[in-house]
């Protein structure tokens, strides 16, 4: 089970020789159990970024098969015609980009006041988000969406967005991330008479960038990819975010399936592009979560 | 404690506050009292007592529901935590194109499930599904079709669920191994513990605190599982998938039983909050400190 080890006991020259062949066997055999692998769990990806090249014809051949029997490009342009696909693509970016960036800030001044400050309440307003961090989001479905109604937000960005401003998952995870960095430097600011303001702008939030990152990337996937909300405050495919609107727009007959597939592949190319940029500091972020 | 700090906290909390406040906390405490009215779109809130609560219990369709959401719940959340564990233990291997299988098997988790599961319905179509030819190729019968045969639709969309969040806990137990000192493996290894050994007496215990809060974190995740089923059978065939977020938006958005589906939705909060109390309470008798 640990590989490691076969190569480090190794004594005797000769004895290590043997050792270093069946390590490589053992290695080869890792890789392409690895790689079967890694290919199961990228096979709809890849099947739906073929499928996009394809015509319908094509598409529903039988037998079925992975690769395209001819490449078109077509469907790349026609999902521009053929869906309000621009229009969805910037309500989607919109949508993620504003809650992203808006919950970044008002999250991580919440958890600065909440770690760093002392104040009446405080442990009232942490004991609040950890009630809010175990009940789940679709308990307020229903209120949220009457009073949206309510307030004529329904069907329109606003509306989306604004639930959305600030987030008890962030506080939390900000505030522990705020708790474990050293008291030195903001003291010295404090004593040279700099306001909380400024301490936050220029000592406590530069050091916190890996988190906001990670938190970052986390906000923007959800948001970008999330369903009921956008779902059940959009009351048609054409106002909505691309999850909602491709599934709504894939679920009527007469759709052209190749330009569904188009139009996914465009949504996923930004989350996974996203990813491997910050790949490492949000696999850290992951990797961290439970121990702190 | 000084009043210009509290006064700065505040206003550093004041955004937040007023956000979470308008469009999380009065939601919550709104949907409990909706729960206790008939509220629809026919007609304004008026108080019924617990007759929501007493018509569920009795409901076939919600007692289908939650039944669907126990038994999703739980057969996806022991697959997902035995499968992470066994992909990180060989992902934490070392051999050539590492990185990539490590990425490849998180990729799933950062795409939008419903967009994918739109490929899912292809892949799994009765006529022209790949993997259904594929399936048929090797003695794997679908009947009408994975997602339209009531006793496969379930299995389909717990396949896709296991599929989409299996990456994440695998990354979560990569760093509980790599955590792992690792001269208590070396340790093993000079008493004579072979691979299997070295596993159940060491690697295992040590990671039962990684286990908890992944077992935790998935049941709470499959429990509110919503996004492939409305895009790969709606909640059929026949409600056969119907989980309670599913019978929430069919109730309270297609229905527009708004009494009815916050109802539901705290049998949801209910479930929750038994499910993780029971886990907290069985892995902490069996938590490792090291």
């Amino acid at each position: 089970m640990v590989a490691y080890d076969s190569a480090r006991f190794t004594a005797a020259p000769s004895k290590g020789r043997v050792l270093l062949r069946r390590f490589s066997v053992r290695q080869t055999v890792f890789a392409l159990v690895a790689l079967s692998l890694s290919f199961a769990f990228m096979l709809p990806i890849i099947w739906m970024l073929f499928a996009s090249f394809r015509t319908i014809p094509d598409l529903t051949s039988y037998p079925p098969t992975l690769l395209p029997h001819s490449w078109t490009f077509g469907n790349y342009t026609e999902v521009f015609r053929e869906l309000p696909f621009l229009h969805l693509y910037q309500n989607t970016l919109l949508y993620a980009g504003t809650v992203t960036i808006s919950s970044l800030v008002l999250d991580s001044m919440a958890a600065y006041a909440l770690a760093r400050l002392r104040f009446r309440g405080s442990s009232v307003v942490f004991f609040v988000i950890i009630i809010l961090l175990m009940l789940p989001f679709q308990v307020t479905l229903v209120p949220l969406y009457i009073l949206m109604h309510n307030l004529g937000l329904v069907n329109t960005l606003p509306g989306l967005i604004i639930p959305r401003l600030s987030n008890a998952f962030g506080i939390f995870f900000m505030r522990q991330f705020f708790l474990g960095l050293p008291h030195d430097l903001e003291d010295a600011a404090r004593i040279d008479g700099a306001s909380e303001w400024r301490i936050f702008r220029q000592v406590i939030a530069p050091l916190a960038k890996p988190a906001l990152l990670a938190l970052g990337l986390f906000y923007f996937q959800g948001n970008w990819n999330d369903l009921i909300w956008p779902l059940i405050m959009t009351s048609n495919a054409r106002d909505g975010t691309l999850p909602a609107g491709l599934s709504l727009f894939n679920g009527q007959h007469n759709i052209n399936y190749g330009v569904v597939m188009a139009g996914s592949v465009l949504t996923l190319i930004p989350v996974i592009l996203l990813f491997l940029v910050v790949q490492k500091s949000f696999v850290q972020g992951i990797a961290t979560t439970g121990t702190k | 404690m000084t009043t210009s700090q509290t006064r700065a906290a505040w206003l550093f909390l004041a955004p937040s506050v007023l956000v979470l406040g308008t469009f999380v906390v009065y939601p919550i405490g709104r949907a409990l009292y909706l729960s206790f009215t008939d509220y629809s779109l026919l007609r304004p809130a008026r108080w019924i007592g617990t007759k929501n609560y007493s018509a569920i219990v009795s409901d076939p369709a919600a007692r289908n529901a939650i039944k669907n959401t126990l038994l999703y719940a739980a057969v996806t959340t022991i697959a997902s935590v035995a499968l992470a564990l066994i992909i990180a233990l060989l992902l934490n291997q070392r051999f050539p194109f590492r990185s990539i299988a490590r990425s490849a098997v998180f990729i799933p988790f950062i795409v939008s499930l419903s967009i994918v599961s739109i490929a899912w319905s292809y892949l799994l179509d009765p006529d022209i599904g790949l993997l259904t030819y594929w399936g048929s190729k090797v003695g794997i019968s679908a009947g009408q079709g994975f997602l339209v045969n009531p006793n496969l639709a379930m299995v389909s969309v717990i396949v896709v669920g296991i599929w989409k969040y299996l990456g994440f806990y695998v990354v979560m137990y990569l760093a509980a191994l790599q955590s792992i000192p690792r001269d208590l493996q070396e340790a093993a290894v000079m008493d004579g513990a072979g691979p299997v050994r070295r596993f159940f007496n060491v690697t295992w215990p040590l990671l039962s605190n990684q286990t908890m809060l992944v077992a935790i974190i998935a049941t709470i995740t499959n429990v509110q599982a919503f996004d492939q089923i409305f895009v790969l059978t709606q909640g059929g065939p026949f409600f056969r998938t119907e989980t309670l977020v599913v019978m929430i938006y069919r109730v309270g958005f297609q229905n527009l039983q708004f009494g009815y589906a916050a109802a539901l939705s705290y049998v949801l909060v209910l479930i929750l909050m038994i499910v993780s109390l029971v886990q907290v309470a069985y892995f902490r008798r069996k938590a490792v400190q090291y």
